[in-house]
C-alpha cells in the first residue's frame, strides 16, 4: 500500500462523499419545499466547505494519493473500499463540490413539482460522482460510475424539455453499453494482476496484445462519455432536453469523467497502447474540434450550440492528454476545470433566459442587450471565456495545449487551430444576435439577487484562473510528471521492439 | 427436530384442508398460510446448523438444505404478505389454493434435502403437481381461458421434463447401481469420460432446467406466466427456481472435474441460448409478467455461468445471484399485484404514471427493474459481476463478452417499464390503494435488495461453506 498516504484522524474523503447521500436520505422526512430546497442548500454547501481543507492541506511535493482510506469489501475477491486523491482528481472534486450548491440556487424558481425528488437526484448524483473521482479501487469505481445513470436518466426524463424521453433513454443505453466492456476489461485486469486495486494495476508488464483490447475497452467506455467524435451524438440531446441543474452537472461533471477515465486508466495502466494508438486518438480529436466547431456554427437553438461547443472543448482536452507531455497534460486538465465552470456558467444563464421566456431559440433573444443589461454583461464574458479569449480561464488552458502541440506534432498543431477560430465564430454569432441584431424585449426581467448569486463565483473563477492560473497548476506538477514517467516506462519497450526484428 | 420444518408444512396441509371442508372458511386460511410461512422460516433459522440423516439416509439435512429452506420459506412469506388478498381467484376456491401453495413449498423444501433419486422424484413431483393445479384456479373474467391453456401447457411441459428426468436417472442407476446420492457421487466420477455418464447427467439435468427455465426447456414461461393469476405468477417465478438451482448444484458436483467437458459445453451453450433468447424475446413483450417471464430465462442463464465454473466458489455464486433473482422478482411482482384492479393483467402501459398514482410503488418497480438490469448498487449486478468473474478465471472469453453484450441488450426493456412508470402521464388510469403492510415490505424489500448489493460477504460466505459440504457424507 505504499501509493496511499493513509489519513489520520477524521476520514475527509468518506464523509464528503458520503454527505449528500446522508442528506438525501434526511430529505425523504422533510416536508414543505422551501424547506427541501434550502436543506439541500445547506447539504451542498456544507460538502463544499469540508472539501476546502483537502486543497490547504495537499502536499505538493508527491505523486502518491492523499487523504487515503482503505477498508477491506469482500476479501474473498480482494475488493477494497479504497480512497484517496492526488493532483489530478484534487481539481475535480473542489470542481464537483463548488458547482453543486449552485446548481441547487440555479434550479430555485426553475424545478416546479416534486421538488424533493429531484433534490434527491442531485444529492445522489453528488455522492456518485464524488466517489468516481476518488475511488482508487476498480469495483468500487464501477458501481460508482453506472449509479450515476439512474438519478441522471430520472432528472432528463422527469424534469425535461418535450423530447426528454427519447433523450433520456439514448443517454442511459449509449453509456450502459459503452460501460459493459470496461466490465470486462476490469475483470481481465483482475485476472492478470489478482487486485482489483487501480495503482497496483499500474506500471506492471503485461503483453501488447492484452495492452491494445483493453485500451479499446476503456475507450470505448470513456470516448462515449467524454464524448468523443463519432460517440457524441446523445450529447446534443441529452444537454437540450435535461433541466438547468441537469445540463450543468452533465456538462461540468460526467464529461470530466471521460476525460479523467483516459487519465487514470488508460495512461499509467496501458501505457504501451497508448503510445501506440495514442496518434490515431489525436486525430479524433481533430475531428471533434472541427466537427464541433462547424456545428456549432449553425445552430439556431442556444442549448444545442453550446452542447456542440462542449464536444469542441473537449476535443481540445483528449488533444492535450494524447501528446503525453507536460504542457499538454497539465493544460488539458487546466481546460476540464475551466469548461466545467464555462460551460456551467453558459447553460446556467441560458437557463434563466429559458425561465422567462420559454424558448431557447436564438430568435426569440435577439437585441435583449437593451433590456438585461446584467445577464448581458454575464454573458459575455463566459462566451469570451469560451472561445478561449486571453484574460480568461479557457485561454491558460487552450494555451498549454498548443503549447504542448507543436512540440509533438506541428501538422495535429496546425489542424487545431482552425478550431479556435471556429469557437470565436460561433460564441461570436451568439452575442451578435444577442447583444446587436434584433428589437428586444421589454417585458424581460434582469437578473435578481439570487441568480447574480448563482453566476458570481464563476466570474471570479473565469478571471481567477485566467490571470492567475499558478494555485491551479501547482497542485498538478508532481502527478502529471509521475504520470509521463509512467508512459515513458513503455516508451523504451516500444523503442526495444521496433529495434529487435 | 432435524425435520421440524417439513414436519410443521404437512400438519399445517392437513390443517388446511380440513378448512377446505367447510366453507366461508377463506381468511382463516389465509392466516393459517402465512403463520404457517412464518412458523417454518423460524424453525428454518433454528435448524440451520443441524446435521443429520434421516428415512434411512435417503433424506439428508445440513446447511446446505436449511439454507435453501429458510430461503423458499421466506420467499412464501414475502408472497402471502403481498397478494393475500388473491385478487384474481375466486373465493371459494381459496382455502384449496393456500393448501396447494402450502403443499407445494412442502415438496420444495423436500427436494432440497433429499439425497436419494427416488425421494427427490417424489419430492419433485409433490411440489409441481401442487402447481399444476394452482394455475388454472383464476377467474375468467376474459371469458378466454387464458389459464386453462397455460395449465395445460404446463402440465404437459412438466410431465414430459420429469419424463426425461426419470430417463436420466435410470441410466445412472444402470451404471451405477445405486440410488443413494453418497455412493452414486464418487462412482460417476470415476466413469466421467463414458457417453452414458453424459447423456445420463444431460437427461438429469433437463427436470430441473424446466423448472429453472432455461432454454429450450423455456417454452411454457410466457403462457403461464400470463395466464395464471398474479400471486400464482409471483410464486411460480421465484421459490420453485431456489428449489431448481439447489438440485442442479447436486447434480453438477457428480460431474468430475477433469473428465466433464461435455457436460460444461452442454451449461455454456444452454446459457448462451437462454440469455440471448430471453432476452431478445422480452424486447418485444407488452404484458409485464410476460416480460419478467423471459427475463427469467434469461436470468437462469446467468445462473449455469456459476455452475459451469465446477468449482465451490461458482455454486456459492449462484446460490447468492438466484437468492437476489428471487428478492428483485418479489419487488417486481408485488407492484404488479398492487397495480392489477381485480387479478387481471397488467400491461407495461397499465405503469404509466405510477409515480404519481403511488410513489412508494414507482420506486420499488424502479429498484427492482434496475437491480434486475444489473445496475450498481443493487444485488443484481454484484451477483451478475460475480458470475462474470468466475467464469472469466476459467477461461471462458467468449462466453463473458456475450453475457456482458446481453446485459446491454436486456437494459431496454427494463428501463422501457421505468420509462413510463417514470416519465408518461398517468391519463385516466385509476388511483392505487396502497395499505401499510404493502408499504413496509416494499420498503423492507428495497433494503434487502441494496444490502445484498453493497454488503455480499457475509452471504458468500455462508454458501460457500453450505456448499463445500455437500458431498461429504
Amino acid at each position: 500500500m505504499d501509493f496511499l498516504i493513509m489519513n489520520e484522524g477524521f476520514p475527509l474523503l468518506s464523509t464528503i462523499v458520503f454527505l449528500p447521500l446522508a442528506g438525501a436520505l434526511v430529505l425523504l422526512f422533510l416536508p414543505g419545499e422551501n424547506v427541501q430546497r434550502i436543506w439541500t442548500m445547506a447539504v451542498t454547501s456544507v460538502t463544499a466547505a469540508i472539501s476546502l481543507p483537502l486543497y490547504s492541506r495537499f502536499d505538493l511535493t508527491t505523486a502518491k494519493y492523499q487523504f487515503g482510506e482503505h477498508v477491506s469489501w469482500i476479501p474473498s475477491l480482494n475488493i477494497n473500499y479504497t480512497l484517496g486523491i492526488d493532483g489530478i482528481s484534487l481539481l475535480l472534486v473542489l470542481l464537483t463540490t463548488l458547482i453543486l450548491p449552485l446548481c441547487v440556487l440555479g434550479s430555485w424558481t426553475y424545478i416546479k413539482t416534486r421538488i424533493k425528488e429531484f433534490m434527491i437526484c442531485l444529492l445522489i448524483m453528488e455522492t456518485a460522482m464524488l466517489g468516481v473521482f476518488m475511488a482508487l479501487d476498480f469495483v468500487l469505481f464501477y458501481i460508482l460510475w453506472e449509479a450515476m445513470l439512474i438519478p441522471m436518466y430520472l432528472l432528463i426524463g422527469v424534469w425535461g424539455g418535450p423530447r426528454k424521453i427519447y433523450a433520456s433513454i439514448k443517454f442511459f443505453l449509449y453509456t450502459l453499453a459503452g460501460s459493459v466492456m470496461l466490465l470486462v476489461a476490469i475483470i481481465a485486469l483482475y485476472l492478470k494482476t489478482g487486485t482489483f486495486s487501480i495503482p497496483m494495476m499500474m506500471g506492471q508488464d503485461y503483453t501488447s496484445t492484452f495492452q491494445i483490447w483493453v485500451f479499446l475497452a476503456f475507450f470505448l467506455a470513456f470516448a462515449i462519455k467524454v464524448p468523443m467524435f463519432p460517440f457524441h451524438t446523445w450529447l446534443p440531446a441529452a444537454h437540450v432536453e435535461a433541466p438547468t441543474a441537469g445540463s450543468v452537472i452533465l456538462a461540468s461533471i460526467l464529461l470530466k469523467m471521460g476525460t479523467y477515465g483516459f487519465l487514470r486508466f488508460c495512461l499509467p495502466i496501458t501505457p504501451l497502447a497508448t503510445l501506440s494508438l495514442g496518434p490515431y486518438v489525436l486525430w479524433l480529436s481533430i475531428v471533434a474540434i472541427l466537427y464541433g466547431g462547424f456545428t456549432a456554427l449553425a445552430q439556431s437553438d442556444m442549448k444545442k450550440l453550446i452542447a456542440y461547443s462542449s464536444v469542441g472543448h473537449m476535443g481540445f482536452v483528449t488533444l492535450g492528454i494524447f501528446f503525453l507531455n507536460k504542457q499538454g497534460l497539465e493544460g488539458a486538465i487546466l481546460q476540464m476545470i475551466n469548461h466545467g465552470v464555462t460551460t456551467g456558467a453558459l447553460f446556467l444563464c441560458v437557463g434563466m433566459m429559458y425561465e422567462r421566456t420559454h424558448s431557447r431559440e436564438l430568435a426569440d433573444h435577439s437585441g435583449i442587450a437593451q433590456n438585461v443589461p446584467i445577464f448581458v454583461s454575464f454573458l459575455t464574458v463566459f462566451s469570451l471565456s469560451s472561445l478561449a479569449f486571453p484574460a480568461t480561464n479557457s485561454f491558460v488552458g487552450e494555451f498549454l495545449i498548443l503549447a504542448g502541440a507543436f512540440s509533438v506534432n506541428k501538422i495535429i498543431a496546425g489542424a487545431a487551430i482552425p478550431g479556435a477560430i471556429l469557437a470565436a465564430a460561433y460564441m461570436m454569432r451568439l452575442l451578435q444576435h444577442v447583444l446587436f441584431r434584433g428589437p428586444g424585449r421589454p417585458d424581460l426581467a434582469d437578473l435578481n439577487v439570487r441568480e447574480i448569486v448563482t453566476l458570481a463565483p464563476l466570474l471570479v473563477f473565469v478571471f481567477w484562473i485566467g490571470l492567475a492560473p499558478e494555485p491551479f497548476l501547482n497542485v498538478m506538477h508532481t502527478s502529471v510528471d509521475y504520470l509521463i514517467q509512467q508512459v515513458n516506462v513503455a516508451k523504451t519497450a516500444q523503442i526495444a521492439m521496433n529495434i529487435v526484428p | 427436530m432435524l425435520f421440524a420444518p417439513e414436519l410443521l408444512m404437512l400438519i399445517g396441509s392437513l390443517v388446511l384442508f380440513c378448512l377446505c371442508l367447510g366453507q366461508g372458511k377463506e381468511n382463516l386460511a389465509k392466516y393459517a398460510a402465512l403463520v404457517l410461512a412464518i412458523a417454518s422460516c423460524i424453525l428454518s433459522l433454528a435448524t440451520l446448523q443441524m446435521n443429520g440423516s434421516l428415512f434411512f439416509d435417503a433424506y439428508r439435512i445440513d446447511m446446505f438444505s436449511q439454507l435453501f429452506k429458510l430461503a423458499i420459506s421466506t420467499g412464501l412469506v414475502v408472497v402471502l404478505l403481498f397478494s393475500g388478498e388473491l385478487k384474481g381467484v375466486d373465493d371459494r376456491l381459496r382455502p384449496e389454493y393456500f393448501l396447494f401453495m402450502i403443499l407445494s413449498t412442502l415438496g420444495l423444501m423436500m427436494m432440497v434435502s433429499s439425497v436419494e433419486l427416488l425421494t427427490l422424484f417424489i419430492a419433485l413431483e409433490l411440489s409441481s403437481y401442487s402447481l399444476y393445479l394452482m394455475v388454472p384456479m383464476r377467474d375468467d373474467h376474459g371469458g378466454m381461458k387464458m389459464q386453462m391453456e397455460a395449465a395445460i401447457k404446463y402440465i404437459l411441459f412438466g410431465v414430459v421434463a420429469t419424463g426425461t428426468m426419470l430417463y436420466g436417472m435410470s441410466f445412472i442407476f444402470g451404471m451405477t447401481g445405486t440410488t443413494y446420492f453418497s455412493e452414486l457421487v464418487p462412482k460417476m466420477h470415476g466413469l466421467a469420460a463414458t457417453p452414458t455418464a453424459m447423456l445420463a447427467i444431460a437427461l438429469f439435468m433437463s427436470g430441473f432446467f424446466y423448472k429453472l427455465a432455461v432454454f429450450p426447456f423455456h417454452f411454457w414461461v410466457p403462457d403461464v406466466y400470463q395466464g395464471a393469476s398474479n400471486a400464482t405468477t409471483a410464486f411460480i417465478a421465484s421459490i420453485p427456481k431456489l428449489g431448481a438451482v439447489a438440485i442442479l448444484i447436486r447434480i453438477t458436483t457428480m460431474v468430475a472435474p477433469t473428465g466433464g467437458e461435455a457436460v460444461v459445453n452442454m451449461l455454456m451453450i444452454l446459457a448462451v441460448c437462454s440469455m440471448f433468447y430471453g432476452n431478445l424475446s422480452a424486447l418485444v413483450q407488452k404484458d409485464i409478467k410476460r416480460m419478467l417471464g423471459f427475463s427469467g430465462i434469461s436470468h437462469a442463464g446467468f445462473v449455469l455461468l456459476g455452475l459451469l465454473t465446477l468449482k465451490d466458489t461458482g455454486y456459492a455464486t449462484s446460490m447468492y445471484y438466484i437468492a437476489g433473482y428471487v428478492v428483485m422478482n418479489l419487488a417486481c411482482f408485488l407492484v404488479i399485484c398492487k397495480v392489477s384492479k381485480n387479478g387481471e393483467n397488467v400491461s407495461i402501459d397499465d405503469m404509466s404514471g405510477l409515480y404519481k398514482r403511488a410513489p412508494l410503488l414507482a420506486l420499488t418497480l424502479l429498484v427492482g427493474m434496475m437491480a434486475l438490469a444489473g445496475i450498481p448498487p443493487f444485488v443484481g449486478f454484484m451477483g451478475k459481476f460475480m458470475l462474470l468473474t468466475g467464469a472469466l478465471s476459467d477461461g471462458h472469453l467468449a462466453l463473458v463478452i456475450l453475457a456482458a453484450l446481453n446485459t446491454a441488450i436486456a437494459i431496454y426493456y427494463y428501463l422501457s417499464v421505468v420509462r413510463v412508470a417514470f416519465c408518461s402521464p398517468p391519463e385516466e388510469r385509476p388511483d392505487v390503494h396502497v395499505d401499510l403492510l404493502t408499504r413496509c415490505v416494499s420498503i423492507a424489500l428495497i433494503v434487502v435488495i441494496i444490502f445484498m448489493g453493497v454488503a455480499p460477504k457475509q452471504l458468500l460466505a455462508v454458501a460457500e461453506t453450505a456448499v463445500r459440504n455437500i458431498n461429504i457424507f
